[in-house]
C-alpha cells in the first residue's frame, strides 16, 4: 500500500506546482487555443513571400498585403459594407424561409403518418433536382431581383433541415415516448419534454449543413445574376482584373462561412449541454 | 412456507392474508378473474388467469422468457387492454391506467436533456406548484440515496445510480402499487443486491403493493411474500414466503424453496 501511494503523492505535487501559475497568461496566449492558427498563419506568411520575392505573379495571386490593401480601400468607400449588409440580408431572410419551411414540413412528417405519405415522396422528388439546376428558369420567372436569390436560397437550405428534422423525430428512443405515455404524458406534454429535445441533435446537424448550401447557393446566384453583393463585387473585379478584390470577396466568404460556423456550435454548446459528445467540442 | 391455490374472489373485500405493517400507507388490492390477453387474433398470452393480490403485499412473478409476465404486468397496470376477463383495482373496474399505479422499467428511461431532479419530478405528471414539484423530487432522491446528484445530468451517473433515479420516480408520486419489470436485470451482482435491499425498506416505509417481475428466483425469494411461477399464461405455482424479514442470504429455508421453483421452471425444458 505504501509503495502505491509514494508515486502517486509525488505525481500530485509537480502538477499543483504547473497549475498555479496558469491564471496569470491571458487565455489568447494560451498555446492549445492558438494551435488551430498556427496553418493559416503559416500560409499567408509563404503567399507573401512567395509574391514578393515574384515566385507567383501578382497578376494571378495578389500578395496578401494587396488583398488587405484592398479590403482597406473598398472598406473605406463603403462598398464593401454595403455588399456585404445586402448579401448577408439575402442569406438570412434566405435561410430564415427555407429554414423554416424545412422544418415545419419535417416536424410535421415526423409526427404525423398521413402528412408524410401525401408530401414524403413529392418532396424527396424534388430534393432530386439540383436546385442550382433552376438558375435559368428562376431567372426567367424572377429576373435578377432579390426574389430569384432568396428563393433559391431557400430551396436550397430547405431540403438538408427538412431530412434531418425527419429523421430526428424518427430517432428519437420509443422506449422514452413510452416512459412518457406511461407517466401520464398528453401530447402536447410528449413533443416538447421527449420528442423535440431528441431530435435537437439531428436539427441541429441540419442547421449546419444547410448554411454551408445557403453560402454555395448565394455565391453562384450572385455570381451569375445580381446588381449588388458580394458575389456581384468578386464579379466586377473580374472584369477590371482587380484580382486582388476577387480574392478579397473570396476570403470574406470563407470568414463568414466560419462565423456561421461558429454560432452554431455556440449554439448547439449551449442546448445539447446534456449530451456529453458537445460538452467539450 | 406451503403452497395455497390463488384464493378466488369470492371477497375482494375480505383481504385476510393481507401483511399489516406499521407504517403501510395507501396500498392497492388487484384482482383478475378468467382474465385472458391475445394480440392480434394470435394465440392467447394469458389464459384465463384468477390472482388476487391482497394491498400492501410484495409478489414476485418469475418465469421463462415469454411465458407472458410482462404482459400481465401490463395488465394489471392498464397499459394493455385484456381480450376477456375482469380486472379490478381496489374492487373497481382497473382497466384504464392512473397515476396510483406506476412502473419502473429494465432500463432506466431517464431524458437525457433533464437534470436528475427534473427527470424525478416527471413521475409527479401536472400535480403542484414548480417549488412544491422541486420539494417532493428532492425527498424522493434522498429516499434512494442521491440527494447530492440533484443537479447532474444522467450521462455523467453510473447504471446503478441512473435506475435509482428511476425508482424515485416511479416512487415520487407515492403511488398505491408499483411494477418493477425485471429492474434490476442490467446490474452487476453487488448493486443488485444493494438495489434490492433498497426496494424492500422502501417498500415496508411506504406499504404500497408491489408487483416484482424477475428471471432471478433467488432476488424473488429474497424479497417477496409470495412467488408466481406463470407457465404458457397461466400460474403454474402460486408459494406463500414466510420467513421473517431482514432475511439473511443463504438462509436454508430460502436456498430450499429457491431449488424448488427452479425445479419447477426447469422441469418444463
Amino acid at each position: 500500500m505504501a509503495d502505491s501511494a509514494l508515486p502517486a503523492l509525488t505525481r500530485i505535487a509537480p502538477a499543483r506546482a504547473a497549475r498555479a501559475p496558469t491564471p496569470r497568461v491571458p487565455t489568447w496566449l494560451d498555446p492549445s487555443r492558438a494551435l488551430p492558427w498556427l496553418l493559416p498563419a503559416g500560409i499567408i506568411l509563404g503567399w507573401q513571400a512567395a509574391a514578393s520575392t515574384g515566385l507567383v505573379s501578382t497578376r494571378f495571386m495578389p500578395a496578401p498585403l494587396d488583398v488587405a490593401h484592398a479590403g482597406w480601400q473598398a472598406a473605406q468607400t463603403g462598398e464593401l459594407w454595403v455588399n456585404l449588409w445586402v448579401s448577408f440580408l439575402r442569406a438570412a431572410s434566405g435561410f430564415l424561409i427555407g429554414g423554416g419551411i424545412g422544418l415545419a414540413f419535417g416536424l410535421a412528417n415526423g409526427l404525423s403518418r398521413l402528412s408524410e405519405k401525401l408530401t414524403d415522396t413529392t418532396l424527396q422528388m424534388v430534393r432530386n433536382v439540383p436546385h442550382l439546376s433552376l438558375i435559368p428558369l428562376v431567372i426567367l420567372w424572377f429576373g435578377i431581383d432579390e426574389g430569384a436569390k432568396l428563393f433559391l436560397v431557400a430551396l436550397g437550405v430547405f431540403f438538408p433541415i427538412y431530412a434531418n428534422t425527419l429523421h430526428g423525430i424518427r430517432s428519437v428512443d420509443p422506449q422514452l415516448i413510452e416512459m412518457g405515455r406511461v407517466y401520464g404524458m398528453n401530447r402536447r406534454e410528449l413533443f416538447w419534454r421527449v420528442v423535440l429535445p431528441g431530435a435537437l441533435p439531428s436539427i441541429f446537424v441540419g442547421l449546419r449543413y444547410g448554411l454551408g448550401i445557403m453560402w454555395l447557393t448565394l455565391i453562384v446566384a450572385e455570381t451569375i445574376a445580381a446588381n449588388s453583393g458580394l458575389g456581384y463585387m468578386a464579379m466586377q473585379a473580374r472584369e477590371f482584373m482587380l484580382v486582388d478584390v476577387v480574392v478579397l470577396a473570396i476570403l470574406i466568404y470563407a470568414a463568414l462561412g466560419k462565423l456561421a460556423d461558429s454560432l452554431t456550435r455556440l449554439l448547439e454548446r449551449r442546448c445539447l449541454s446534456w449530451n456529453p459528445a458537445y460538452r467539450n467540442a | 412456507m406451503t403452497a395455497t391455490i390463488a384464493p378466488l374472489f369470492k371477497d375482494v373485500a375480505a383481504q385476510a392474508h393481507a401483511p399489516v405493517r406499521p407504517s403501510a400507507g395507501r396500498a392497492l388490492s388487484v384482482t383478475l378473474r378468467r382474465l385472458t390477453k391475445a394480440f392480434d387474433g394470435g394465440e392467447p398470452v394469458i389464459r384465463g388467469l384468477d390472482l388476487h393480490i391482497p394491498a400492501g403485499q410484495f409478489v414476485a412473478i418469475v418465469g421463462r422468457s415469454g411465458c407472458g409476465k410482462s404482459t400481465l404486468l401490463r395488465l394489471i397496470l392498464g397499459l394493455e387492454q385484456p381480450t376477456s376477463g375482469h380486472l379490478a383495482v381496489d374492487g373497481r373496474d382497473g382497466r384504464a391506467a392512473g397515476p396510483s399505479r406506476k412502473i419502473m422499467f429494465q432500463e432506466p428511461r431517464l431524458l437525457p436533456w433533464a437534470r436528475v431532479a427534473d427527470n424525478v419530478a416527471v413521475g409527479l405528471g401536472r400535480e403542484g406548484s414548480r417549488a412544491e414539484r422541486r420539494e417532493k423530487a428532492r425527498e424522493a432522491l434522498a429516499q434512494v440515496g442521491l440527494s447530492e446528484k440533484t443537479g447532474d445530468w444522467p450521462a455523467t451517473l453510473s447504471g446503478g445510480q441512473r435506475q435509482r433515479v428511476a425508482l424515485a420516480r416511479a416512487l415520487v408520486s407515492r403511488p398505491a402499487l408499483l411494477a418493477l419489470d425485471e429492474p434490476l436485470g442490467a446490474l452487476d451482482a453487488l448493486t443488485r443486491i444493494d438495489m434490492q435491499a433498497m426496494i424492500e425498506r422502501i417498500w415496508a416505509e411506504q406499504g404500497f403493493t408491489a408487483i416484482l417481475v424477475t428471471h432471478d428466483v433467488g432476488e424473488a425469494v429474497a424479497l417477496a411474500d409470495r412467488i408466481l411461477v406463470i407457465e404458457d399464461g397461466a400460474i403454474a405455482l402460486d408459494v406463500d414466503v414466510d420467513t421473517p424479514r431482514p432475511r439473511r442470504r443463504g438462509d436454508p429455508d430460502l436456498a430450499a424453496l429457491e431449488g424448488r421453483i427452479l425445479d419447477q421452471l426447469l422441469a418444463r425444458a
